[in-house]
């Protein structure tokens, strides 16, 4: 089976909200993006462009093995044969890639900071003005954060703590010199760098990133935190993440993201990689903040990102929680791979477009193990003149006996510029599959503002709290802390959706 | 004192309302009837400040403010209350919430602390054992779900936590059974007192075996053609609204205040 559709055209609906409930609902809109600052601080950058010999650069800057550099210069190859996908509903003018910085730290005296009191204070400032207070003094709920400054990681929190259960959370920089080994056995084996276009980049430029290996049968005492910023101009981010979980072992790990507010737009092009054996749990948590350009859609992120998760071992679970409310483009399927026996995937997916931004997201279910399960949740926003699609892919291969699927993908839109669109495709190959498909879209209702407002709740309030309702189902799976950060996020975002 | 004089509005270049006349003393119950598309949803949209019916003409005074100059939500946090016909459903938003922020943006602007959780559940757990509404309703999202019962015990308790002085319900007793129209009467009556004033609104005369009114008003073509007591509503019930079109309409041109 294979289904397609396309669901709305809101210029189609006979019955517009009256002018002045979107007048009321723009009125609300005119928050800015906080997070627009630049941080002024000297840096060592790579010129511009790319070629084996930028790859060679970055490789020697970072004192990789040569295998490493091996797989980058093979990754490149590849990445040349390679063209941009073009399936995407979304419309952006060609990328120059020789215009782009792929690599930028912020100069330091020594090779690194070895500790929280060497890292430069502007950048604990940086991060403490994003409300990311890398000072293990300052316990955020215990939750442990690595911070991605442009190209490196300038600090990690808790690292001790955390190796007294035998947990590594380093910098993928760091953990490629103190385990080389485990980097060399997973990197790659769940995104292969020929996987698509951006991999294939990311893969031959990656810079920096955040590594995680739970040991067998350990259950990680805190949330893990990683929080991106990119800083310098015309810089790509391009980082790599990769999450292991073994036998038994369980762990919640969160990103957060920020970028200064530019006229250019500048690319992040991010791998993810998550793989969870037998009976290991990931929660693999995003709350997506990318400058998303301004109201006429000048500047902001193109988010090009494959993140994939692997149900290598029986009874594993991985979860996908994605709340992305910035980037001009967001180009991002968090997939994942069901292959041991009775595992289970789940996707929850808050998008929301407003002024000129684009969003074309989704996920992919792949059950290859029996008795697995997957779950799908997408609430997509569209304000302003946003286009928001969910692309989604559920498949069921001929060994996938008693293979189950649940998706509901809901649509809900502020004003009558906007535009959402839904592609789910089912491809099922086993005859015991259970696969069902749910879809809604739906209008901020006049009757429900109206009905608010009468009781002396002000418009943007009322916004808010019916979109926020909307987002309920997907904010409940996020860890505590960060359901409040995405309720007020999603608030801001909305600014000047109508106008 | 409320004061509608010569009130014209229309919806879709319909005009609904055509010169409507209406006096609500503080501390008075009216009842407005009449029978469908006469006008009386319209009159209640139209006093709340709902964007989509427009005034053409006329003008509603509120205790010396020009009613229709303000906002919906000024309205509200003034005073302005409107039980809704038809409840409207807000998913994933518990009514907990909603009623909370309702009460606390009424309560800011009276000049009063906000309720916090422990003052706010204190309270509105009392209201809603006086409306009979069991504690979970509060936990679930405003509205949804809801049986039409369910519903209108929903208007009245956040009417009883808002404490309104001016109360307006549109056919509240719509769709409801005898016991669920007794509990919505005691409702009100309860809420009676000097300095609130109520519009009912209803297409029965049963709703007024239970919520005495001091006026009878009735709609006809978006006017009022006839007021008097609470023996006009018996009248209506006996003969029908069919009565008032064929009965020559004695008070139609100042049919406000026309008690003798």
């Amino acid at each position: 089976m294979n289904a397609q559709t396309s669901t709305l055209d809101p210029k189609l609906d006979p019955a517009p909200a009256p002018a002045s409930s979107d007048d009321a609902i723009g009125a609300f809109l005119q928050q800015e993006y906080t997070a627009g600052f630049e941080t002024v601080m000297e840096s060592d950058s790579l010129p511009k462009g790319l070629s084996e010999d930028v790859i060679r650069q970055i490789s020697a800057r970072k004192g990789e093995p040569e295998f490493l550099l091996e797989w980058r210069l093979e990754s490149y190859r590849r990445w040349l044969t390679m063209t941009p996908p073009k399936w995407a509903a979304v419309q952006f003018p060609p990328i120059d890639f020789q215009d782009i910085v792929y690599y930028s730290a912020p100069k330091s005296k020594k090779d690194g900071p070895k500790s929280l009191d060497e890292v430069d204070p502007e950048l604990l400032r940086t991060f403490e003005k994003l409300g990311v207070p890398l000072h293990e003094r300052a316990r955020l709920a215990g939750v442990a954060v690595d911070a991605v400054f442009d190209s490196v990681s300038v600090a990690t929190t808790f690292k001790k703590e955390l190796g007294e259960h035998g947990i590594i959370f380093c910098s993928f920089s760091e953990a490629v010199k103190t385990h080389p080994e485990l980097v060399r056995k997973y990197l790659g084996t769940v995104v292969p760098p020929a996987d698509n276009f951006y991999s294939a980049l990311n893969s031959a430029v990656f810079s920096d990133g955040s590594f995680v290996f739970i040991p067998k049968g350990v259950k990680c005492p805190m949330e893990l935190s990683t929080y991106f910023r990119i800083n310098a101009r015309d810089t790509g981010q391009f980082e790599r993440t990769l999450i292991i979980a073994e036998e038994g072992a369980s762990v919640s790990y969160l990103e957060g993201c920020t970028a200064p507010m530019r006229d250019e737009n500048q690319l992040h092009a991010a791998v993810v990689e998550l793989i969870a054996l037998d009976d290991a749990k990931i929660k693999y948590s995003t709350v997506q903040n990318w400058y998303p350009g301004d109201k006429d859609g000048v500047g902001g992120i193109y988010n090009f990102v494959t993140k994939r998760g692997d149900c290598r071992g029986a009874r594993s679970h991985i979860s996908w929680t994605q709340v992305e409310t910035g980037s001009a483009i967001t180009w991002k399927y968090p997939s994942v791979i069901l292959r041991g026996d009775d595992s289970v995937g789940d996707f929850y997916s808050v998008a929301l477009t407003n002024h000129r931004q684009q969003a074309d997201t989704g996920t992919k279910m792949i059950h290859m193990g029996r008795n697995t399960r997957s779950t799908i949740l997408s609430k997509g926003i569209s304000a302003g003149r946003g286009s928001n699609t969910f692309r989604g892919l559920v498949k069921v291969t001929p060994r996938a006996e008693g293979a189950r699927n649940y998706t509901q993908c809901d649509s809900l839109l502020v004003g009558d510029r906007c535009a959402a669109h839904t592609f789910p495709t089912i491809e099922v190959r086993h005859p015991s599959a259970h696969v069902e498909h749910e879809a809604t879209t739906s209008r901020i209702g006049e009757d429900q503002l109206f009905y608010a407002m009468q009781r002396g709740i002000s418009a943007e309030d009322a916004v808010s709290m019916i979109v926020n309702g909307f987002c309920r189902e997907v904010f409940k799976e996020l860890p505590m802390e960060f359901a409040v950060e995405a309720q007020k996020l999603l608030g801001v975002s909305l600014e000047g959706s109508v106008g | 004192m409320l004061n509608i004089r010569n009130l014209h509005a229309s919806v879709e270049g319909k005009r609904i309302l055509n010169g409507l006349n209406l006096e609500v003393k503080s501390g008075e119950v009216h009842a407005i009837m009449g029978p469908n598309g006469s006008g009386k949803s319209t009159l209640a949209q139209v006093l709340a400040g709902r964007e989509a019916f427009e005034v053409t003409e006329g003008s509603v005074d509120w205790d010396g403010v020009d009613l229709l100059a303000m906002p919906t939500e000024e309205r509200a946090r003034a005073g302005l209350f409107l039980a809704f016909q038809y409840p409207v459903e807000i998913p994933g938003v518990s009514n907990a919430y909603f009623l909370k922020a309702a009460v606390n943006a009424i309560r800011r602007q009276r000049g009063l602390d906000e309720y916090d959780a422990m003052d706010f559940l204190a309270r509105v757990k009392a209201e809603m054992k006086a409306v009979g509404m069991k504690e979970e309703f509060l936990y679930r999202s405003v509205n949804e779900g809801f049986s039409g019962g369910e519903k209108k015990r929903n208007e009245i308790l956040q009417m009883a936590l808002l404490e309104p002085r001016l109360a307006v319900l549109d056919e509240t007793d719509s769709g409801l059974d005898i016991d669920a129209l007794k509990i919505v009467a005691e409702g009100v009556n309860r809420l009676r007192s000097p300095e609130r004033s109520m519009i009912v609104i209803t297409h029965y005369q049963r709703l007024l075996d239970y919520i005495v009114p001091d006026q009878v008003h009735v709609l006809s073509e978006g006017r009022v053609v006839r007021s008097g007591g609470r023996e006009l509503a018996l009248e209506l019930e006996e003969h029908g609204y069919g009565w008032i079109k064929t009965e020559p309409a004695p008070a139609a041109a100042g049919a406000q205040g026309a008690r003798p």
